[in-house]
């Protein structure tokens, strides 16, 4: 009885597999995926923090890459995720970046790398809302992005781009980093992720 | 007291030199633990790397001029007291001495112009960066001024022993005679 059911069992899985793969316009073509243009330098990590009562001082880290998903029918699906080096931090002051680095700030030495891991994405029509979970100097904690959408479309070189600007504001000491003062207790970060469709 | 230095003793310059840069050396080192132990917002967070940098260039410069004045002027001969071992180990340390402190200058200013930004001297004059491009440049420098700086204390404090062994144990002038007083057995 089992033996000649088997060639329509093959045919049944054939099928099923044509319908899941091989049909135009199924569910799953909508998320599109994207590539971090880290190395074109159109998308960038930086921060800004007080310098006491005075001025700001603006930073970025300098390698880092990500992808990123963009499902243009439910928005609420797309995710994003980054890692940086946190060695490659910037504020165009070798002896200050050489600070950060150490145990006091960074603490590249060991924790070489930041993360950040999106969990929800609400899409609103001025800005949106990215939350999700940072590990920064060993240390996770969620925060939370406001989020711009700059643009989308073909670039003149034959690829679909897409590029959104996050800010975000986080507490030093929340991530175990001494922090400069009370005008300067928190670093507000500014992500410029530009991606380009795969 | 002459200037220069003379078969069997040391002439002014040469002592004024050897002086000046011991109390020079072991300030930096002091000044240099003093001010990493330092956080933000701290007195001398500013002026303690300042000090450090200016007063650095200018021991390169002594330390260029020592240098020469070997040359100008060689050190007297060493006592005749001295075992062979004794006259190597010396000659040694000697040489150890420029070479580290040639390169915990010159690495030291490496981490300080590692961004293309050069060096305040007290405000008097500035040294340019010329090297910025090598990778991790101000933390690799960094870590080769820190290390060298304890390895030219570890050996201060082996001179500075054997000195003292020298004029007390051995009893054969060897301090005084860096004071300037006195020849050679």
């Amino acid at each position: 009885m089992s033996i000649p059911q088997r060639p329509l069992l093959i045919l049944a899985a054939l099928a099923l597999a044509a319908a899941s793969f091989g049909l135009p316009g199924s569910a799953a073509a909508e998320v599109e995926k994207y590539a971090i243009d880290a190395a074109g330098g159109h998308a960038s990590i930086n921060f800004r923090i007080r310098h006491l009562n005075f001025g700001w001082v603006y930073g970025r880290f300098n390698t880092f890459s990500g992808t990123f998903t963009y499902d243009t029918e439910a928005a609420k699906n797309s995710s994003i995720e980054l890692l940086i080096q946190t060695a490659s931090v910037d504020s165009n002051q070798a002896e200050r970046d050489k600070h950060l680095r150490n145990k006091d700030f960074l603490n590249v030495d060991k924790f070489p790398t930041a993360t950040f891991k999106s969990t929800a994405y609400k899409e609103g029509l001025g800005s949106s809302e990215l939350a999700g979970d940072l590990t920064l100097n060993g240390i996770t904690k969620p925060i939370s992005f406001q989020v711009e959408q700059l643009g989308n479309g073909p670039d003149p070189w034959g690829k679909y781009r897409r590029a959104f600007l996050g800010t975000a504001a986080i507490p030093l000491k929340e991530f175990g980093i001494s922090d400069f003062g009370p005008t300067a207790r928190n670093v507000e970060l500014t992500f410029v992720i530009e991606g380009v469709r795969q | 007291m002459r200037w220069r230095n003379t078969e069997d003793s040391y002439g002014v310059v040469s002592v004024a030199l050897h002086w000046l840069m011991g109390f020079a050396v072991v300030g930096l080192f002091g000044l240099g633990v003093y001010m990493r132990s330092l956080t933000y917002a701290d007195a001398w967070y500013l002026p303690g790397p300042y000090i450090h940098k200016s007063a650095g260039v200018l021991l390169f410069i002594v330390l260029a001029a020592r240098l020469a004045w070997r040359f100008v002027s060689p050190p007297p001969r060493v006592p005749l007291t001295l075992t062979p071992l004794a006259r190597r180990s010396a000659a040694l340390v000697h040489v150890l001495f420029y070479v580290l402190l040639f390169a915990i200058t010159l690495s030291g200013y490496l981490i300080s112009t590692a961004d293309g930004r050069p060096i305040e001297v007290f405000g008097w004059f500035a040294i340019p960066a010329t090297v910025t491009s090598i990778p991790h440049q101000a933390d690799l420098a960094g870590s080769v001024h820190l290390i060298l700086a304890y390895c030219v204390m570890a050996l201060a404090a082996v001179h500075a022993l054997a000195a003292l062994k020298h004029q007390f144990v051995d009893r054969d002038r060897t301090l005084l005679r860096m004071l300037g007083r006195g020849g050679l057995p």
